[in-house]
């Protein structure tokens, strides 16, 4: 059984406005915030594949419904 | 012939979207998103809404809902497909088009009366270029984003752009280019975020709602019931 660690976000360049007000507030609670980007956090678990396989189910989940390539990147962290 | 109008677990535009085509009037269909059959219908609307309650990305889940395969057989078959507001999410999620939606610059959920301009006349329906319609948007996520390796203007055309009332460009959620719609090139397939349906009677507003409709089921060939 792996477990998983997916993270998505927005592609450099890509406009984040809800980003851009939770640095505002940081800002604005005296935190010298710079770059702030939200992403999404998709944490699950794969019985039956470990290792290249889970990480190549991974990226396929990712690729086909987790991110939109238009608007975002991920990464596929797997733990066994 | 019928026009089918999908209703998706969060869908809140379709029984407008039956009750205007009914005005004009055009017969419908309604299918559940878990159908695999469009009823017969020779033409499909994905109404707006919150499909899935937006949940993950607006329109991806939905994407994947069995009706996506019928519809998918329909437009290989001749037939067309037009996606309101989360439906036009649905069809860029689900490849029928390029690009995606992502959250407006302005933050809101833009809730306003717009004026949209036909960019582009489409083959087999009778949208002419510089044609205008006075429509409702109300999104959350409407800013159009290109996508760099399916450009439009190939298999794929800016349809419809936002325009104030003096007719200049005008943008309320930071779309691309003030893009409110596109269309495959073919014109069966088409993506808008205004509403056309809450703009089918004086009472609501306006009727160019009703007058957009009318000249996309005359496309579609659906018959007077």
């Amino acid at each position: 059984m792996s477990r998983m660690n997916i993270v998505v976000h927005l592609k450099e360049g890509v406009r984040d406005p809800a980003g851009e007000a939770v640095q505002h507030v940081l800002r604005d609670m005296g935190f010298p915030v710079e770059h702030l980007r939200i992403g999404r956090h998709i944490t699950l678990e794969l019985p039956g594949a470990e290792g290249e396989d889970a990480v190549r189910l991974g990226r396929e989940m990712a690729e086909h419904l987790l991110a939109n390539p238009v608007l975002e990147q991920f990464s596929v962290e797997v733990r066994s | 012939m019928k026009v089918a109008v999908v209703t998706f677990p969060g869908s809140n535009c379709d029984r407008d979207a039956i009750k205007a085509l009914s005005r004009i009037p055009v017969e419908t269909v309604p299918v559940w998103h878990r159908e695999t059959d469009l009823g017969g219908a020779s033409a499909v609307i994905l109404p707006g809404g919150f499909a899935y309650g937006d949940y993950l990305r607006a329109g991806a889940l939905a994407a994947h809902s069995p009706v996506m395969g019928a519809v998918r057989r329909l437009v290989d078959a001749g037939g067309r497909v037009l996606g309101i507001c989360n439906g036009f999410q649905i069809l860029t999620e689900s490849g029928f088009l390029p690009g995606a939606l992502a959250m407006n610059i302005s933050r809101r959920f833009q809730c306003e009366w717009v004026q949209v301009q036909v960019e582009q006349a489409l083959p087999g329906l009778p949208f002419a270029a510089g044609e205008r319609f006075s429509l409702p948007i109300a999104n959350g996520e409407g800013r159009y984003i290109p996508d760099p390796s399916r450009p439009l203007g190939r298999d794929a055309v800016l349809f419809l752009s936002y325009r104030d009332r003096a007719g200049r460009p005008h943008n309320p959620n930071g779309s691309w280019r003030e893009l409110a719609g596109v269309a495959r090139a073919d014109g069966r397939v088409i993506g808008l975020m205004p509403h056309p349906e809450r703009a089918s009677a004086r009472w609501l507003g306006g009727e160019d709602g009703l007058r957009f409709l009318r000249l996309w089921t005359r496309g579609v060939g659906a018959s007077v019931c």
